[in-house]
């Protein structure tokens, strides 16, 4: 996964939309994990800017890196104040990560319900390569361990291999990569999800037409997610990439496998960003130390961003810094498809010198944002997504995950104030939503079931 | 109309959509666990025996009703604490939300997530083919069930704003009144299909609380008619 980093200087943030660009291969596509895990432990990061450090600021996004918990950084002279703000808008910022996370869930669980595709078994990845069509219960619970063992060591691989080409500066190289992603998810993936929703509605539609309308589609996504574009048009799209890679993984991933690799996931996620010498963790330090925003990796920000023609820049260019960002979005990802660009929402829209910022007022009228990868995204909505194709208490199981991924994205979010430092955040919602899905099928249901059968009411 | 309450008065602030989650949450906990039970009983019983089964059933619903109510309470001591971080955190000294409030939205959390639970697989059912009563069940299925979760739903707000009121002011017996109620609504459920053995003691339950939370938040005949009265 490459993640392309725009080379400004400290007195210039132009626009730089992270993108990660999962590697292009035809057909077996990569998986793309690492980007999501990267996301998930980008989240973790909160990075204090200090006023007095501004000039760590310009790049806002390395410097303010705050923890996905909506911290603000605060450069007020009270310290007391900074921590005070920061908790207050603490709530603001944890209602501006439900809000996308449920939006993807909710286009995932949608889909899955009424498109039969994407439940029909068709294949499985390069990178599962065991199947799951086994007599014994054994043999099946063996291969989707190797599936998994597999999966999680490509991620390995790309992560580190992402780290080394962030180290030594091939940023064009990450920069084409990305672009090669975000094309193939842009444009392949839109056209195999329409052409699946067409069918299941059978609605007829052309060819000419829907070029048309995936070129539009594609195009502006292109333009938005690396470039310039306003911030809800920006969002969409990082929404709709995440449900179309999470509806991808729903379907090719086979069902045991799919739960060991979430658990296995979570558990790499919190090495990578946790440990000392976790390649995240590497990769967040590296950016800091060459005070550069860190990688322009899937991160979806909530921020607002300030246009240029903003009268206060430095005001925007602090909002940048301030905005927490997961380090570890960047992205290993590894897409089965071909390219999986997830860009990242670009922290620093205005660009911007970032200067000073002297006055708390204007520190006042910069709007916080959060960070969360594009990961996160993903594997929450797998969670979920899979919940609602393969249980058998449908609504019930998927309801039951879905509180329970809120609510660890919730105690992240307050692990993040808390400590103020990078934090995984895949385990604990990851973690959640697993013992409530396996739980709501196998103990709920049966209950549920029983008591509506003869109208009882708890 | 719970989504209505939802809607107005609950998503402007975030502070409030999170109490709401974690009250759903805390309601889906107490869930798993009574259905834990439930089920270990089953499997530990006989699967032919009809009374049996039926028996296990009832001590299921009433043991799930009395492991709502005690999470309702372990929810109550979570939210003190945080009020007091909130105190603590605030600028001018006061929490920005109420215990009263929060006892609000705990209760609506409960509800929703107790109501959702009841009515999603029924509604998804619903969108299907198919007739209502067929095999000489009640033909009023899907009616009653809208009906009953409804009330089910207001009955858990007003029981968390009573349970937190109670709690705050150490009146036990307005906890247990509330567990009481609950037991009885649980209770009367069980003389479905007669649907007027059920909806009709819960409706009037439902008045005689919304009448006692009202009056404990403060409200009074005379803001109600001033309210009524204002408006037109």
């Amino acid at each position: 996964m490459i993640t392309f980093m725009n080379n400004s200087d400290s007195e210039e943030e132009p626009c730089n939309e992270r993108t990660s660009l999962m590697s292009a291969e035809s057909p077996p596509v990569p998986s793309y994990q690492d980007g999501l895990q990267a996301s998930e432990a980008g989240e973790a990061q909160a990075h204090r800017k200090r006023r007095a450090g501004s000039s760590r600021g310009l790049n806002n996004i390395a410097g303010g890196e705050m923890s996905g918990s909506g911290v603000p950084v605060r450069e007020s002279a009270l310290e007391n104040e900074e921590e005070e703000l920061t908790l207050k808008y603490g709530a603001k910022h944890v209602i501006m990560l439900f809000v996308p996370v449920t939006l993807c869930m909710i286009v995932v669980v949608a889909t899955i319900k009424s498109v039969r595709f994407y439940t029909e078994k068709n294949g499985q990845l390069i990178y599962t390569p065991f199947s799951e069509d086994t007599p014994s219960v054994g043999q099946r619970l063996l291969n989707s361990v190797l599936n998994t063992i597999i999966m999680i060591s490509v991620i390995i691989v790309m992560t580190v291999f992402l780290v080394l080409l962030y180290k030594y500066r091939c940023y064009k190289f990450i920069h084409g990569w990305l672009i090669l992603s975000s094309l193939m998810l842009l444009f392949l993936f839109t056209y195999i999800y329409l052409g699946e929703v067409l069918k299941t509605y059978n609605v007829a539609m052309d060819y000419p037409t829907l070029f048309i309308v995936i070129w539009n589609f594609g195009a502006v996504g292109m333009i938005c997610i690396h470039w310039k574009g306003p911030l809800q048009l920006q969002q969409a799209y990082l929404i709709m990439i995440s449900a179309l890679m999470a509806l991808v993984f729903i379907k090719y991933l086979p069902e045991w496998s799919a739960w060991v690799i979430l658990g296995a996931i979570s558990i790499y996620d919190l090495m990578a960003v946790l440990c000392p010498k976790g390649p995240l963790r590497m990769l967040v330090e590296t950016a800091q130390e060459r005070n550069e925003p860190i990688f322009p990796a899937l991160i979806y920000s909530s921020a607002m961003m300030w246009t240029v023609g903003m009268a206060k820049p430095d005001t925007a260019a602090r909002g940048q810094s301030q905005q927490t960002w997961d380090a570890a979005e960047d992205g290993r990802e590894h897409l089965r498809s071909p390219s999986h660009a997830e860009s990242q929402m670009s922290e620093t829209r205005s660009p911007v010198p970032a200067r000073p910022i002297t006055s708390l007022e204007e520190l006042e009228e910069e709007e916080r944002g959060v960070k969360l990868g594009l990961g996160d995204f993903i594997f929450y909505s797998v969670l979920v997504g899979k919940a609602a194709a393969t249980a058998s208490g449908d609504w019930n199981t998927t309801l039951a995950c879905f509180v329970a991924i809120l609510i660890g994205l919730c105690l992240t979010l307050l692990l993040l104030a808390v400590f103020k430092k990078a934090l995984p955040a895949l385990p604990i919602s990851i973690t959640f939503g697993l013992i409530f899905y396996f739980s709501t099928d196998n103990l709920v249901r049966p209950f549920m079931d029983t008591l509506a059968s003869h109208q009882l009411y708890i | 109309p719970a989504f209505g309450l939802f809607i107005f008065t609950i998503a402007r602030d975030p502070l409030r959509i999170i109490i709401l989650i974690a009250g759903a949450f805390f309601w889906l906990v107490s869930l798993l666990l009574s259905s834990l039970i439930w089920f270990i009983a089953v499997k530990a019983s006989d699967p032919q025996d009809e009374q049996l089964q039926k028996g296990l059933l009832i001590f299921g619903v009433m043991f799930s009703v009395l492991l709502q109510e005690a999470f309702r309470f372990l929810y109550y001591k979570l939210l003190r604490k945080a009020i007091e971080g909130l105190v603590a955190l605030s600028e001018d000294g006061c929490s920005p939300i109420s215990i009263q409030q929060m006892a609000y939205v705990a209760g609506v959390g409960f509800g929703l997530m107790s109501g959702a639970f009841s009515m999603i697989n029924l509604l998804a059912d619903a969108l299907g083919p198919g007739t209502v009563g067929i095999h000489g069940d009640s033909q009023l299925y899907f009616l009653t069930s809208a009906f009953m979760t409804m009330v089910l739903i207001f009955l858990h707000t007003f029981w968390g704003i009573l349970f937190f009121h109670g709690c705050e002011h150490r009146r036990w017996w307005e906890i247990a009144a509330v567990v009481i109620m609950h037991l009885t609504v649980s209770g009367s459920s069980f003389c479905n299909p007669q649907y007027v053995g059920s909806l009709v003691p819960s409706y009037l339950l439902m008045a005689a609380a919304a009448a006692w939370a009202y009056l404990l938040s403060g409200g009074s005949a005379q803001n109600l008619r001033r309210f009524l009265l204002c408006k037109c």
